[in-house]
């Protein structure tokens, strides 16, 4: 650009001033940060704190306002009491979400000065004689209760349902199927365009993952974990543990589909390893193995997220995460790249090599993040719900998203939504 | 559930020859071709092309794997491959293959990825059992994820193996010291605080076991993470085997010579043991040692764990210990049916009431075994524990020094204790009030240790610290040797020695049902005899 030399040096100027105001503020932050976290590191844990900044001990009551609609137990309750498995299994967080949020301080009864608003709707619980859920019906679910909502009150409609949110935690969330490409096929269901959703699938660049949503960890039962804990000064003696499947003849017979072929290069790679203790049998003494272990595999399945994440999480065995391009849960809120270690699926076959290059110093950094209490609270959903919690960490992330900015609200004419979007099959009512 | 795989594409093929991938096939066809129609068409290429596509699909039905999608990757591909690394080598067996994926240009809507591997024999398509070895050309069209910056492709992906998927050394050395460095972090946040030394007491005596029990207590003693000092008290004054044993053992020991000689009777041994403790403890507060005093005897078994508990200790602490008195008798001891109803656990040790205090003691109950039990050393009857055993309890040996900040007022001193001669039983009688012991080990909960006698007869002979020399006097040559039998003469006497040897040995078989041995003994009496 062409310039003078006129305004150069009082643009330097202007510049030395600005930085230095800027240094001088983070050079104190940092010290007072470094100052706390050296103290916290005195012990045995690390302080946390993701992008967002330190905010994973936020407490988000008073923060927020939260109105749940009233949906006829149809779309909730009567599905629980028909098959309460849907309790027990790892995408029962949308039920116990449901059930926090009735009770919780951020709840309104008023929905004029709501923040946010909640549709209670179990798209996951419609379940095979085997425990999968089935997600055929989950978007006419879905629809029939946006189209309730939307008739009986006027705030879809104000913003096009931009200020609600849905607690969708199916495998590739509200794309509403199991299979990876007829999800893709489908993409997010048109009516949740707006909305922000709550769900446990996350992989960049990923039609099923929407700007703005929010990761949740899926759901562990707390209770069976803490009933399975062994005392901390157990050693840790198995370098890498892992149990699940390598292969799924059932659903892949050919190889290759399953996990994108990364587990089963794990096993073709590392079964004669005696580093490496993994296999298909689950043990009777699964949990108190992961507490034996120093690494803790977390590879993809069909869906790129699993609990075993939550596992290794809550028993300091430092995850080992194989999928490509994976959000994990509250990710602004936890540094996850401090805490696990990454792997690209094609390093599978090094893996060994790059484990074992890990230098020491961060593998210990790494234990004394993982055992910070707030990280172990964070990934579980408690009943009842306690401060630090899923619950309050999904609450933490809805509140990060306030104020909501002017667009949120339709102007008068403007429309978003296309009501008769999707597959023929989509419309037909529920 | 199979996934059936459609190409984005244009053209669409509902019929699928094999399983869907001739499929792909037309997906080659639209990377041929321009599919958002901006390419050129004529309706007489496409029924070519499918001509073409047809016969590929009948060829590769005898031939029986995917020709069509090979022919049409090797005419048309114009896209970048990649290969990893693995499959450049010419090993056959293990192969694996990558995807690819290709970016899309604004105006094609379809995504093309190929890959391709090519083994030397050109396999049939896996089974499951190959699945291993062979992964065979896996180029099925896929969808990126949707997204045109995503790199991640669903659809198949080659397993990748790599060349030499065994362990590496280095690597495993490695593994292991990131182990052991995270253990000791572990260690030290959730062990102990300070350890403090740990000064262990045992009464000994040379004889036949002693070898035995001391290399079990010495490799024990080697494995505990603290500072250790060994306090051996030996009976009869110090012997050379003891002290190789000790020197050998890389721990640091204390020998300390007594007088008396240990008795034959186990009512005297007990005495005498009593009073070799009761002389380290003097030592123990002579030279004004540090730590806990753990009285390890020689032939009991010790966990690593009883050692951990042990820093605990404020004063004086107490553990359960197991009692394995049944050792030797080829007979059980008959008991009758009450005694086995009321038999109680094998168990000395604290007895803590609801809240965690010492309510009391389990002692080993000796009664069903009145009048059986051993009264000589080596006699092959149970040997019996005395009351409450003194490897049951810890002390810390300031506990012993004449003056030591903080030493309570029930602990007697030790000047005072066994001056008149008086027997010392069990290490209560260091106190003035019993009460005051603290439950170790879960409150007696966890038995840390176990208190074993086994002893040969005492006249029994075994060699000079183990070494045999001068050699044996009966040398037998084996038999079995494959080398042909020498002529050598032996001399008479030996060869008597040794015909009384096979007699002996002969009466010995033909007693047991071994067939197989008696024949094979035969035959070498015979070939004796020639």
């Amino acid at each position: 650009m062409g310039a003078t030399g006129g305004w150069r040096p009082t643009a330097v100027l202007l510049a030395l001033g600005a930085l230095s105001c800027l240094l001088s503020s983070p050079v104190a932050f940092a010290a007072e940060t470094a100052e706390v976290a050296g103290q916290a590191a005195h012990g045995n844990t690390e302080r946390i704190s993701g992008s967002a900044g330190d905010v994973l001990e936020d407490n988000p009551i008073g923060r927020l306002k939260v109105f749940v609609y009233d949906l006829p137990s149809k779309y909730n309750k009567r599905i629980v009491t028909k098959d309460p498995r849907c309790l027990n299994h790892m995408f029962a967080a949308e039920i116990f979400m449901h059930r926090f949020l009735l009770s919780s301080a951020v709840r309104t009864l008023n929905p004029e000065e709501a923040d946010w608003f909640y549709a209670p709707v179990y798209t996951t619980c419609d379940l095979t004689p085997a425990g999968l859920p089935l997600p055929f019906k989950s978007p006419r679910m879905m629809r029939s209760a946006i189209q309730y909502i939307s008739n009986r009150w006027p705030f879809w409609n104000k913003s096009d349902g931009a200020d609600h949110f849905f607690v969708v935690p199916h495998d590739f969330g509200a794309c509403f199927h199991y299979q990876e490409e007829k999800a893709i096929e489908r993409g997010i269901l048109p009516m949740l365009r707006r909305a922000t959703l709550v769900q446990t699938f996350g992989q960049k660049n990923h039609v099923c993952l929407k700007e703005g949503s929010i990761i949740i960890p899926p759901y562990a039962p707390p209770q069976k974990m803490q009933a399975h804990l062994i005392p901390p000064d157990t050693p840790r003696s198995i370098f890498v543990y892992f149990r699940g499947l390598f292969y799924d003849n059932g659903n892949d017979p050919e190889g290759g589909y399953y996990a994108r072929g990364a587990r089963a290069s794990l096993w073709e790679n590392f079964k004669n390893n005696p580093l490496f203790d993994i296999s298909t049998e689950h043990p009777a003494t699964y949990y108190e193995d992961m507490q034996r272990a120093v690494f803790c595999l977390c590879p993809l399945g069909w869906a790129p997220w699993s609990p075993r994440l939550v596992e290794a999480v809550v028993f300091g065995c430092i995850p080992v995460i194989i999928a490509d391009d994976i959000v994990l849960p509250f990710a602004d809120a936890i540094p996850w790249e401090e805490i696990g270690v990454f792997v690209d699926e094609e390093e599978v076959p090094k893996l060994d090599t790059i484990l074992t290059s890990i230098p020491i110093e961060d593998i210990l950094r790494k234990q004394r993040l993982l055992a910070n209490p707030s990280m172990k609270k964070a990934m579980l959903f408690p009943q009842p719900a306690q401060p630090r919690d899923a619950f309050h960490q999904i609450l933490n992330g809805l509140a990060r998203k306030l104020p909501h900015s002017k667009s949120v609200y339709l102007q008068p004419g403007e429309k978003h939504l296309n009501w008769t979007a999707g597959p023929k099959g989509d419309l037909k009512p529920w | 559930m199979m996934k059936s795989l459609l190409p984005h594409s244009g053209l669409r093929r509902s019929s699928v020859v094999t399983g869907g991938r001739s499929s792909a096939g037309a997906g080659a066809d639209g990377a041929a071709a321009d599919v958002s129609g901006a390419g050129p068409r004529a309706p007489a290429s496409s029924t070519f092309w499918f001509l073409l596509h047809a016969l590929c699909c009948l060829i590769s039905l005898f031939l029986g794997f995917r020709f069509s999608r090979l022919l049409f990757f090797m005419l048309f591909s114009t896209t970048a491959l990649y290969h990893s690394a693995t499959t450049s080598s010419s090993a056959a067996v293990l192969r694996a293959t990558t995807t690819t994926t290709t970016t899309t240009t604004t105006t094609t809507t379809t995504t093309n990825t190929f890959t391709l591997s090519f083994n030397a024999a050109n396999p049939p398509p896996s089974s499951l059992s190959n699945r291993t070895a062979l992964e065979t050309a896996a180029a099925i069209k896929a969808g990126t994820s949707g997204n045109p910056q995503s790199h991640v492709v669903v659809g198949r992906h080659g397993i990748r193996i790599r060349p030499w998927p065994h362990p590496d050394p280095v690597e495993v050395m490695r593994a292991h010291r990131i182990m052991e460095r995270v253990q000791e972090e572990q260690r030290r946040w959730y062990g102990v605080k300070e350890p403090r030394q740990v000064l262990v007491v045992t009464p000994t005596y040379s004889r036949a076991f002693q070898a035995l029990h001391l290399t079990g207590l010495l490799h024990t003693l080697r494995n505990v993470p603290y500072p250790l000092t060994w306090i051996v008290v030996e009976a009869g004054g110090t012997t050379n085997a003891t002290a190789a044993m000790l020197s050998r053992s890389g721990l640091t020991f204390v020998h300390i010579p007594f007088p008396d000689r240990m008795p034959t009777d186990w009512a005297d041994r007990h005495a005498t043991e009593n009073r070799m403790r009761l002389h380290a403890l003097r030592v123990i507060r002579e030279r004004k040692m540090d730590g806990v005093v753990v009285f390890a005897d020689d032939s009991n078994v010790h966990t690593m764990e009883l050692f951990d508990e042990v820093q605990k200790v404020q004063w004086m602490g107490a553990v359960s210990v197991g009692i394995l008195a049944h050792t030797g008798a080829a007979e059980q001891p008959r008991l009758s049916e009450e005694d086995k109803q009321n038999m109680p656990l094998p168990v000395q040790g604290p007895a803590c009431n609801s809240s965690g205090h010492l309510a009391g003691w389990h002692t080993f109950n000796s009664l069903p075994f009145a009048g059986k039990a051993a009264t000589v050393v080596g006699e092959a009857a149970p040997v019996l524990p005395r009351g409450l055993e003194w490897a049951g309890f810890v002390l810390n040996s300031r506990m012993l020094w004449k003056d030591a900040e903080g030493k309570p007022d029930w602990a007697k001193d030790l000047d005072a204790v066994g001056e008149n001669g008086e027997e010392i039983e069990n290490p209560l009688t260091l106190l003035n009030d019993p009460s005051s012991v603290e439950p170790l080990g879960n409150c007696g909960k966890k038995v840390l240790l176990w208190w074993l006698r086994v002893e040969a007869r005492a006249d029994s002979k075994f060699p000079k610290g183990w070494v045999i020399d001068p050699p044996l006097e009966n040398v037998i040559p084996a038999k079995r040797t494959p080398w042909p039998e020498t002529t050598t003469e032996l001399p008479s006497e030996l060869l008597d020695a040794k015909q009384d040897q096979e007699d002996r040995r002969l009466s010995r078989t033909n007693k047991s049902s071994r067939p197989r041995s008696t024949t094979k003994r035969k035959g070498d009496v015979q070939e004796h005899a020639n």
